[in-house]
């Protein structure tokens, strides 16, 4: 995937601030953050020009680990932190990193008005199903039932589907990764980046203190091949370790089949740009849970006004209609009189 | 207007006239009302308005709760305040007469469009029988005008529907007020032509409607004179009408150019503010960013993101917004960085009352966030004052580095007066560096970057934006280490940090309390806000009346004027009025231990000369005799 005629400029090392990571040995934010320090020197972008924004979390103290300029914000409001700084900035790379209860809870408001602004920023969602800075209880992608410290007798609340959030929310790119592989991460991180508008980005993560091995079924190496999902854009859906099983669309459904049982030509073949989200939002929907075949993968990639460019051209062209900024103008606009 | 007049009036000349026009929100009153004050500002006299309108956009027609009205004062002298009950009172339906004859003067003119006074419009209102003739207006001028009857026979011509007739009839009453205070007809004229550009037939039938009732007050023989109020002694020079949102608008945007940084203002619809986000959405011209938000929290956020940035950021709200946006500003304060927030207070708790103005919001601006949360306070005393408090505060953020909040009312937000426009050039460079260097070095002797180095004199750390070489930091809400900016959870820096967050507010240069009137009467009136207007005509009038008062305004409520504890500790009595349960009282009490004593209204309505008069003589009457 890297560009070779690029040169560049830093090293993964450049990226790396001098603070010490403490986030508890094992947890899946350290490969997260590795994927992410790995690929920054070949985006062509550097240190000075990136900003990193978080809320509050586990995940939010990774602007602290970045040599980048950072905000680590307050709890919820990172999307919105972000879409100011895009806003006033739109030459800088704003990348905004929180967590399941961070981006869905409190702040779910924040996300899901970033994505329909479809503003300049990228959008990591380390999704560990479950609250890991407040000491475990459920969150709102913990499953049904979840017994936690706050729901003893197991948690009634129906979880989030975060990419059918984001696609609800007429998100203009979707993806999903998860943090047992470096490169699939580092490929997704990527194409997030290149994305001119908002690129929502789940991460499996896996929070080895109060939710270990919520994604073992899937992201867990002798799982992936039966229930991961590889999306490729303009492919067959397949997957399984001789491509044995295929995704169809059955009257708007999307299930997993036998390629043995269906004609070649039945299965679904993925298109990222396709302008409907229908197709991406049945794919999001295909698992009940990270215990079945699960699509991993660029779901949606759609162009779409950029919010902080179109905010600018309606500041030239307002220059060009009412002319430059002309204080005494300004203050002579509802007419005046001289005594 | 009319070729040959019919008869002659006597012209008198009067000092002043408080005019309020009353109807139903859907008649034009605060365009009539609007105006009448424009072509009166031409006229050079002084002036003050007070619009009043229902939370309502349109409130069932014909009753109580859909009155909208605009009260207007002018004069041939100084005033500051929209004058305490009109005396004139234009009543376009038996709602608008009940609602308001109560605040007209005993002997006041009551002109009434009695077309409107049926059967129907009456019970709605809630009158059991016609104060037309009932004896309810024995104590007033009435002038009974079939406004609604003569604006359709006026319009007709121009082929208007019948239903659409009489919406033309409050351009009647302003023809009718028009000719009444010798307003000339051309502005307004010219005002129907531009406002309805394109709509021939409205254009016709408004002008029909306003000629029709200038026309009514020079041939009718009911009204005895008409009147004259001449210019005011104005200081010389250029002035425009301006009420406070779009004066506090503008000071925000002029501030950018101050300080030569793109703006950017953050907000979520409110009333009284929305008008600051529509004003500031219009300029674009000037490199404002406006951004409407999803909430309010998020209006706040993006400001905090924008000044990160570099710009000159701004959230605006009013007081449950203010609510919403505590946790934000607490960030702000922990982060350092300069914003502007402007709360235009209005009736509370809760929704309260979303269109009248209170002063209640002073404790949320001063104590409102978690924790020692200090910043930076200021408010305007009048419309026009909105302009240079903008920039002032403004100008605090940037300096300091921290949020500032305004407080604004929704007297100020709404209600206008002549302003002298300032010279653009003499208003002040308000301008700060970022930081482009290492200010720092390490333990190998390497450049470094401290983020929370302050600057000795202000206390200030350095404003280091994204895109600069070698200055890559971070900042967050998490305590951080004096000069580092890294996570700390030492008890000694926190003590430090908190400490060096309050030293550096308080050490903002705050100029010192000034004393208007009589430096050495025995009382002092203390004032803040929208209040000014009114205690400074009240200390006019005890003046007039033998007394001797002094007045102390404050614009810095937070950190308040050094001087101020011995300045009012001069005097024998320190009376407050205030929009609130003695909210400024209660701070100067706990800071000054002087026993200041609150005068409180708290009733949607801003406080009259008068009732600032009556109070204040009871206590200075008690004072002479003690």
């Amino acid at each position: 995937m890297t560009d070779m005629s690029f040169t560049p400029t830093t090293q993964p090392g450049d990226w790396a601030s001098d603070q010490e990571v403490r986030w508890c040995p094992g947890c899946g934010d350290y490969s997260i953050l590795t994927a992410l320090r790995m690929l920054m020197p070949s985006l062509g972008t550097e240190p000075r020009n990136t900003v990193f924004v978080s809320g509050i979390g586990c995940a939010a103290r990774f602007p602290y680990y970045m040599n980048t300029y950072g905000i680590h914000g307050i709890h919820g409001r990172a999307p919105a932190i972000a879409t100011g700084l895009a806003m006033a900035r739109p030459d800088l790379d704003v990348w905004v990193i929180g967590g399941d209860g961070d981006m869905l809870s409190i702040g779910g408001n924040h996300l899901i008005h970033a994505l329909r602004r479809n503003v300049k920023i990228k959008l990591l969602l380390f999704n560990n199903q479950i609250y890991g800075l407040t000491k475990g209880q459920f969150s709102p992608t913990s499953e049904i039932g979840k017994v936690t410290k706050s729901s003893p007798m197991g948690s009634l609340d129906a979880p989030f589907n975060p990419l059918a959030v984001a696609l609800g929310a007429e998100a203009s790119f979707v993806a999903r990764t998860h943090d047992m592989d470096r490169q699939h991460m580092m490929d997704t991180f990527r194409r997030a980046h290149a994305h001119d508008g908002a690129a929502f980005v789940e991460v499996f993560q896996n929070c080895n203190v109060f939710n270990d091995g919520a994604f073992e079924g899937v992201t867990k190496k002798q799982n992936r091949d039966a229930n991961l999902i590889p999306l490729r854009d303009g492919e067959p859906i397949r997957f399984g370790a001789d491509g044995e099983f295929g995704v169809i669309d059955e009257a708007g459904c999307a299930r997993v089949v036998h390629t043995a049982d269906v004609s070649d030509d039945e299965l679904l073949i993925h298109d990222e740009s396709k302008h409907d989200p229908s197709t991406a939002f049945m794919l999001a929907r295909l698992a009940r849970g990270p215990f079945e075949p699960t699509p991993i993968g660029v779901f949606r990639a759609v162009r779409r006004s950029e919010y902080a460019m179109a905010t600018t051209r309606q500041l030239a062209a307002a220059q060009q209609k009412q002319g430059a900024a002309d204080i005494a103008q300004m203050l002579r606009s509802r007419g005046t009189w001289f005594v | 207007m009319t070729d040959t007049a019919s008869r002659e009036l006597p012209l008198q000349e009067i000092d002043e006239v408080i005019i309020r026009f009353a109807g139903d929100s859907g008649d034009g009153m605060q365009l009539t009302g609007d105006q009448f004050t424009s072509i009166s500002a031409a006229l050079g006299n002084d002036l003050s308005t007070l619009p009043e309108f229902p939370a309502e956009i349109r409130a069932p027609q014909g009753t109580l709760a859909g009155v909208s009205a605009f009260q207007v004062r002018i004069s041939d002298f100084d005033i500051t305040t929209p004058g305490d009950a009109p005396t004139v009172l234009v009543a376009m339906n038996p709602a608008a007469l009940k609602a308001q004859l109560h605040n007209l003067a005993q002997g006041g003119a009551l002109i009434v469009n009695t077309d409107a006074f049926n059967e129907r419009n009456l019970e709605k209102a809630g009158y059991a029988s016609n104060p037309l003739d009932d004896g309810t207006l024995d104590d007033y001028r009435t002038y009974p005008v079939p406004m609604s009857q003569i604006t359709r026979d006026a319009v007709a011509e121009h082929g208007v529907k019948p239903r659409d007739a009489e919406r033309s009839k409050n351009f009647f009453a302003l023809g009718l007020i028009s000719w009444m205070y010798t307003r000339p007809v051309e502005p307004t004229l010219e005002f129907i032509n531009t406002k309805f550009r394109g709509r021939t037939q409205v254009i016709d039938a408004n002008t029909s409607a306003f000629k029709a009732g200038y026309n009514f007050g020079e041939t009718a023989e009911i009204f005895e004179a008409h009147y004259e109020v001449k210019p005011a002694p104005l200081a010389p020079g250029e002035y425009t009408n301006v009420n406070g949102n779009t004066a506090l608008a503008w000071g925000c945007i002029v501030a950018g150019q101050l300080a030569r940084l793109p703006v950017f203002l953050g907000s979520y619809p409110i009333t009284p503010a929305s008008d600051i986000l529509h004003e500031m959405s219009m300029k674009k011209n000037f490199g404002v960013r406006t951004f409407q938000a999803e909430d309010e929290i998020a209006a706040a956020a993006s400001a905090v993101g924008a000044a990160f940035g570099g710009a000159l950021a701004f959230t605006s709200t009013s007081g449950p917004g203010l609510a919403l946006k505590g946790e934000t500003l607490s960030l702000a304060v922990s982060l350092e960085l300069p914003l502007v927030v402007l709360d235009i207070q209005r009736g509370g708790p809760s929704t309260g009352l979303p269109t009248k103005p209170e002063q209640a919001d002073l404790m949320m601006a001063m104590y409102g966030r978690h924790s020692e949360s200090p910043l930076p306070v200021v408010a305007p005393r009048s419309p026009a004052d909105c302009f240079d408090v903008a920039i002032e505060a403004c100008r605090i953020a940037l300096k300091y580095r921290t949020p500032v909040i305004v407080l604004s009312d929704g007297y100020l937000a709404n209600s206008s007066e002549p302003w002298l426009l300032p010279d653009v050039d003499s208003l002040p460079d308000i301008g700060v560096e970022f930081a482009t260097g290492f200010n720092g070095t390490n333990e190998d002797g390497d450049g470094i970057f401290l983020p929370y180095l302050r600057d000795p004199e202000t206390l200030a750390r350095p404003w280091a934006i994204p895109g600069t070489p070698d200055l890559m930091h971070r900042v967050g809400g998490i305590e951080k280490e004096d000069g580092t900016g890294n996570i700390s959870y030492e008890p000694e820096n926190h003590q430090l940090m908190v400490d060096l967050r309050q030293a550096k507010v308080d050490g903002v240069d705050v100029p010192d309390a000034e004393v208007a009137g009589d430096v050495d009467a025995d009382l002092a009136l203390l004032g803040w806000g929208s209040t000014w207007g009114a205690i400074d005509a009240a200390a006019g009038r005890l003046r007039e009346a033998g007394f001797e008062v002094a007045h102390v305004h404050l614009r810095h409520l937070h950190p308040l004027p050094a001087n101020l504890g011995d300045v009012l500790g001069r005097y024998r009595a320190v009376v407050c009025p205030e929009m609130n349960k003695g909210q400024l009282c209660d701070i100067v009490r706990a800071k000054y231990l002087i026993d200041v004593e609150h005068i409180g209204k708290i009733d949607g309505v801003p406080f009259t000369t008068g009732e600032v008069t009556d109070a204040v003589r009871k206590r200075l009457e008690a004072l002479s005799s003690a």
